[in-house]
């Protein structure tokens, strides 16, 4: 069993017919993720992927056809916080958007709208989801993984598939790996995915990996320290940022002086959480 | 992107905030001017992006046109935490009774703008928060339906502004929200809004940071940028489309992923080294952004060492190794480079690597990576 995706999910790709969508929607289908519905507006009634998938105007139009429960979002910025509510108006309960630069004000808004209609967002500026072996929603690379009893969080892409990939060369297989986004406005949080991770009965253990910029990593540690009974191991990258700056990601900054990988490190010790000094010494806190 | 006193000040009175009458000066002769034309006494204000300007003497009064002139050019002159003055502003002294703090911001956690308020104005709002978090009150705006009324009397209230003033107030915290909404901002505070000895009220000083990701439709914000809020390099890597923070170590890092680039720099200074520079070239690694890339991180003089981190994942290590020889026939490297390449056909990666006959060091794990990348700015390492 995994969290969020599996071999049940029937995706939606908004975008599909973009370079970017119809790329990663080829690498979702060869690995085995049953995608079964694109949409571009104004290209309903083609097929893409290899006359694989059938492409819709509307995602009220795919889901109707379909019975997508999840879609995936590789639209433009200036046009993605539209295509999020347009798939929760359709219906869909579970929305992953990997699309960087989305404005924060209309985030804002979006995450107004979705917690009023009970609908779950991932992302937006995220790698997606990738539960080993079940279904891959997003562009993590696949071969990475390998099933196993490891939960894997993280703000971060390329971060997250680097301890990953070592988790995996060590023999520690992965329930599922959640990249929740680089973003100051995000749909999930670690504390969510840190319940997901408690609830799921194949979950054993738990890496989390923050970075820099507000103050998700102390809440998810007061959560654990509250509620979690499975162990937790800790990463934050950020140590040696500047304050003021952005590195990269939109939520990646020390403002105010806060926000600090130090604050946050000192949090999850503070919870008895043991934190990495560098990602590679990750399996080895793992027990 | 932060803007100006001036700026923000400007924008704000377009919402109907009411400003000091006041004007921008680049020379002693024109601050001059602008001091005849409002009437002494002014304050001169450096116009720089940086907080502290008034412990740093950056704002001075001045009682006569003759002494705008020569203040004027004494702060002109001035650095201020690095920075130099380029702009003052010279506003109309105001007659202050009382100062408070408003501003905007978005609380993370809530995913909502908050407006705050603290009747301990003129100070920074972190100190205050620091120091006496009670003096602050907080309301939180619902973004479907606004700052409402009841908000800005809860406010007024909880800083204990005379009920005089508060229709007044009212209409400053409105238009500063409209303000923040209008410019796709991140934070906009009125610091200090004060009290005169006419009863009115007035936005003194001004601060406004606005979303890099909502700059696409504010094409006349987006011109507004400061040359001095970034180096030359971050400009360069700005328009070329990376991701790039100049810091001044000695290890240059060129890395796939603004996660996997923060942690790069924390292992050099884990090993004892110090990173150069923050550097996402993003997906794909196209030869042409590696070399722009590595122009940049060269031409920092600082630079004793570059250190590649590359992890493949849907971006093929084979296809990055590429872009990094190409790009080396372009930009001569000159000081030893590290090369890590992992994941996705590493093996072809690093054998074009050694096949280019560049002179690179090689290294399969971060650690080992920043370890010789430590060794090779310090001379210890070569190839």
């Amino acid at each position: 069993m995994a969290i969020l995706v599996d071999k049940n999910t029937r995706l939606l790709v908004q975008g599909i017919t973009g370079r970017e969508g119809e790329f990663h929607s080829r690498q979702m289908i060869a690995y085995g993720t049953q995608i079964v519905a694109g949409v571009t507006p104004g290209k309903g009634g083609q097929w893409a992927c290899d006359g694989k998938v059938p492409v819709f105007d509307t995602v009220a139009e795919a889901v109707t056809a379909t019975e997508a429960n999840t879609s995936v979002i590789y639209v433009p910025a200036r046009f993605a916080a539209d295509a999020i509510l347009e798939a929760a108006d359709a219906g869909i309960p579970l929305i992953v958007c990997i699309t960087e630069g989305i404005p924060t004000l209309d985030m804002i808004r979006v995450r107004a709208y979705l917690d009023q209609k009970g609908v779950r967002l991932v992302g937006p500026n995220c790698p997606g989801l990738l539960s080993p072996g079940e279904a891959k929603v997003g562009i993590m690379p696949g071969h990475i993984a390998t099933p196993g009893p490891i939960g894997v969080v993280s703000r971060s892409g390329t971060l997250t598939y680097e301890v990953v990939y070592a988790l995996t060369l060590r023999g520690l297989g992965q329930t599922t790996c959640v990249g929740i986004g680089g973003d100051p406005i995000i749909g999930t949080t670690f504390v969510d995915v840190l319940e997901m991770f408690e609830n799921d009965p194949l979950t054993e253990q738990v890496v989390l990996i923050g970075e820099i910029g507000g103050s998700d990593e102390e809440r998810a540690a007061r959560f654990i320290a509250e509620r979690m009974t499975k162990p937790v191991v800790a990463f934050v990258a950020g140590r040696t940022a500047p304050p003021g700056k952005r590195m990269g990601h939109a939520g990646a900054i020390i403002e105010g002086g806060t926000g600090t990988a130090a604050e946050k490190i000192a949090a999850f010790e503070a919870v008895g959480v043991p934190v990495a000094e560098h990602p590679e010494q990750i399996p080895d806190l793992i027990a | 992107m932060k803007l100006h006193e001036y700026q923000s000040k400007r924008l704000f009175a377009a919402h109907g905030v009411p400003i000091p009458r006041g004007d921008v000066a680049t020379t002693p002769e024109e601050a001059r001017r602008i001091a005849e034309e409002l009437g002494t006494p002014v304050v001169v204000k450096s116009q720089v992006l940086v907080g502290g300007r008034g412990k740093a003497g950056g704002i001075r009064l001045a009682h006569t046109p003759a002494e705008a002139e020569r203040v004027a050019g004494e702060v002109l002159g001035m650095e201020i935490k690095g920075l130099p003055v380029r702009k003052v502003l010279l506003d109309e002294a105001a007659d202050i009774r009382q100062e408070i703090y408003l501003g905007v911001v978005v609380d993370r956690a809530a995913c909502r703008p908050v407006m705050m308020a603290s009747s301990e104005g003129g100070v920074e709002i972190e100190e205050v928060a620091r120091i006496n978090p009670e003096a602050i009150k907080k309301v939180t705006i619902d973004p479907f339906l606004g700052l409402r009324g009841y908000q800005t009397v809860t406010l007024a209230k909880g800083i204990g502004l005379a009920g005089e003033y508060r229709r007044a107030f009212d209409r400053i915290a409105r238009g500063l929200y409209q303000a923040f909404l209008a410019c796709d901002a991140s934070l906009a505070e009125i610091n200090p809004l004060v009290v005169t000895g006419e009863g009115s009220l007035l936005a003194v000083d001004g601060k406004m940071v606005l979303d890099d990701n909502g700059l696409f439709r504010h094409p006349d914000l987006a011109q507004m940028r400061d040359v001095d809020e970034e180096t030359p390099a971050e400009r360069e890597a700005r328009e070329a489309g990376l991701s790039y923070v100049q810091l001044d170590g000695e290890i240059g890092c060129m890395v796939n992923g603004a996660g996997l680039a923060m942690a790069t720099m924390d292992i050099i200074k884990h090993f004892g080294g110090a990173p150069a520079n923050f550097l996402d070239i993003g997906g794909g690694a196209k030869a042409e952004r590696v070399a722009t890339a590595l122009r940049l991180i060269l031409a920092d003089p600082n630079v004793k060492a570059v250190l590649f981190n590359i992890f493949g994942g849907i971006t093929r290590c084979d296809e990055v190794a590429k872009g990094i020889v190409t790009a080396f026939e372009e930009v001569e490297p000159t000081v030893p480079m590290v090369a890590r390449l992992v994941g996705t056909n590493e093996a072809e990666g690093r054998a074009i690597l050694e096949d280019s006959g560049y002179r690179l060091i090689t290294a399969t794990t971060l650690a080992e990576a920043a370890q010789k990348a430590v060794a090779a700015a310090g001379g210890e390492l070569t190839v």
